[in-house]
């Protein structure tokens, strides 16, 4: 074949090594000034809004600073000790357990249940996945204040469905006893989170490639088969990272509790954030409130480590 | 001869009928039989296979497995195994478990099932590698993990999803030949999807020819390659393709390798020589690939010439050569349907 046009325009050396002096590097050019320019930002918002309130918990874990009182003297293991003697203290942290096991348990479960309905093929299933994930981006406050009257002592429509179809005769007051109380809020605050962890396992599954679930349709496998065998194992390292991110959302939150119960009836609700604010914000004990609010994060940080690596050693393609 | 595979006019289309997929095919395989679907990409051919499968549901059609209907039937139903074209192992399982997992999901008891796998590893060579995971296998290793567990099922058809494509060039050629002799020993119907001729070439019993959703042509190899049926097949074929020159209402056909210097093509009565005008010369690895222009046989038109390397006359660029074809090896179509057409006298 010949060659399509003729030669390129005579440019001739001289002229290249011109246009090649002429253009300069410019300062966005040059990585040793963009990468940090870039990082900044991150590095302020961690600085300013993660660092700095931690490490001023802290200081005030050891001191003995009041919002009446802000100058600060340090006063070694004495709030720990204090705290370790209220009763309620062991209560908030035996109630954070239960909520951060059950409510983990309950929405890995359920997460993964509408995770395999959400990948599977029917009509309107984007409407309905926007519908499915409204409850994670509805600013938490304001559903709490929609459940609040859902489980109202009085107007309670739940309790007015229940009545209508003949199960119960009386209302029955959701967040009045310390039981049903702590269910309530277990409840709400899976809605709130299956969510995201339902969304965080779909990518997962959406990772595997359609050929090895066509294989093992080809292999014979059925529907369960598939799930325990093929479809399980190859999510489970997301699912673990869905579980930590859950977990550690479930330790630190405190917004469904304190819109729900504050705590009650009687602290059968209370746990360790909820208790840490009312500690030290409204009872004004900064410095007990600190070491409330600070008494797990030992234990967070190794859980959240162990889960990582464990994550890292699942890898599996 | 019984019919293994039978597919009856196969219809399949996607995207509510704007593609069609599969536009009418009817093939059929029996015992023991290499069957290449051989096509360009976006032709249909990995969609017949699926379908074939039961991976994808037929608009229209029929298809027969062993003599049974199995259009309603799922994929496990079917008595077909599939190596896909990433062999798709389970990630997460050993060798062993993978070539297990058919045998579990038909509930067969665990020494039975540990016998098969191992009789299927070792007729592959696999045997030492059964704890390994597939991330710790070379391609060559891969490729035999997902035949074995194809096999160890003992199906009435196996379905290759171009096996051979994920491997490296060097490696294709050896594996490709133990694809061949590993089908024969165990005489299991095999149907392969591939793009490439020379796979098709070397491994078909027969080769099916696929463009646009439709079979082009259905024969051995060797007619195929020598009768295609219409001038899609014989400008997919072959490397350089058949030299087309329009004549008429006709076109005229004739292989590079047929298109030889004039002394080198004998009887004198039944060959037609031509002046050649050499534009460029392809020296390719001892043969010489050249192009120039042929004006005599009908319309002006480039061709290519393929000189064995044993053709040893010199020819240089801008030259005009004495070049003849033999008669026997000219091929007639239709120059507005494409299709064969009976022999025309090429004298005038």
């Amino acid at each position: 074949m010949e060659a399509a046009g003729g030669r390129a325009p005579q440019a001739g050396a001289s002229a290249i090594q011109d246009r090649i002096g002429a253009a300069r590097s410019r300062l966005a050019d040059r990585e040793g000034f963009l990468g940090p320019m870039f990082l900044l930002p991150a590095v302020v918002y961690i600085v300013g809004l993660v660092a700095a309130p931690f490490f001023l918990a802290l200081l005030f874990s050891f001191s003995d600073v009041t919002t009446g009182d802000p100058s600060l003297d340090l006063v070694g293991l004495r709030n720990f000790r204090s705290i370790f003697r209220d009763p309620i203290f062991w209560q908030s942290l035996r109630n954070t357990l239960v909520f951060t096991t059950v409510s983990m348990v309950l929405t890995i479960i359920l997460a993964n249940l509408l995770a395999l309905i959400l990948t599977s093929e029917f009509r309107f299933k984007r409407l309905i996945r926007f519908f499915v994930l409204l409850p994670w981006t509805t600013p938490v406050a304001l559903s709490a204040v929609a459940w609040l009257w859902m489980l109202h002592s009085l107007f309670s429509p739940i309790d007015w469905v229940l009545r209508w179809f003949g199960f119960i005769e009386a209302n029955v007051y959701w967040l009045g006893k310390p039981a049903l109380a702590m269910a309530s809020v277990i409840a709400v605050h899976i809605w709130r989170i299956v969510p995201l962890a339902a969304v965080i396992i779909m990518a997962g599954l959406a990772a595997i490639p359609d050929d090895i679930k066509e294989q093992a349709r080809i292999d014979g496998a059925g529907f369960w088969r598939t799930f325990w065998e093929v479809r399980l194992p190859l999510t489970r390292p997301v699912i673990a990272v869905a579980a930590l991110f859950g977990a550690i959302l479930t330790f630190s939150d405190i917004a469904v509790v304190f819109v729900l119960t504050r705590g009650g009836p009687v602290n059968s609700t209370q746990v360790l954030p909820s208790y840490a604010f009312f500690k030290g914000i409204q009872a004004g004990s900064l410095a007990e409130g600190a070491a409330i609010a600070l008494f797990l994060f030992p234990l967070l940080l190794a859980a959240a480590i162990l889960i990582l690596r464990s994550v890292r050693k699942m890898e599996i393609f | 001869m019984a019919l293994v595979v039978e597919v009856r006019n196969l219809r399949k289309s996607f995207d509510h009928g704007h593609v069609r997929a599969v536009d009418g095919v009817d093939i059929e395989t029996g015992p023991g039989e290499y069957l290449v679907l051989l096509g360009p990409s976006g032709c249909g051919k990995t969609t017949l296979l699926r379908t074939i499968a039961g991976l994808e549901e037929p608009d229209e059609g029929e298809i027969h497995i062993a003599g049974n209907l199995v259009n309603r039937l799922p994929p496990r139903a079917r008595e077909v195994a599939m190596v896909f074209q990433s062999y798709a192992l389970y990630p997460h399982k050993t060798v062993l478990a993978n070539i297990e997992f058919p045998l579990k999901a038909e509930d067969i008891d665990k020494p039975e099932r540990r016998r098969r796998a191992e009789w299927a590893a070792e007729l592959l060579g696999i045997g030492h590698l059964m704890s390994r995971k597939p991330r710790h296998l070379s391609g060559g290793e891969r490729q035999r993990v997902a035949l074995a567990r194809a096999l160890v099922r003992e199906p009435a058809v196996f379905l290759l999803d171009e096996p051979l494509s994920n491997l490296d060039a060097k490696l294709r050629a050896s594996a490709r030949d133990e694809l061949k002799q590993f089908q024969q020993r165990l005489g299991t119907t095999t149907i392969y999807v591939t793009h490439d001729q020379a796979e098709a070439m070397g491994l078909g019993d027969r080769i099916a020819v696929m463009d646009r959703g439709k079979v082009r042509q259905v024969g051995p190899p060797k007619d195929v390659y020598l009768d295609p049926s219409d001038t899609f097949v014989a400008t997919f074929l072959g490397s350089p393709p058949m030299n087309l020159i329009p004549r008429g209402d006709h076109l005229v056909g004739f292989r590079p390798e047929h298109f030889l210097p004039a002394d080198l093509v004998a009887g004198d009565g039944s060959r037609l020589t031509v002046h050649f005008a050499v534009r460029r010369v392809e020296y390719l690895s001892g043969d010489r690939h050249v192009y120039g222009t042929v004006t005599e046989l009908g319309e002006e038109t480039r061709v290519i010439a393929r000189l064995p390397a044993t053709a040893e006359t010199p020819i240089e660029v801008g030259e005009s050569h004495e070049f003849a074809v033999h008669e026997r090896d000219l091929r007639f179509f239709d120059a507005e349907s494409g299709e064969r057409t009976s022999p025309r006298p090429v004298r005038a």
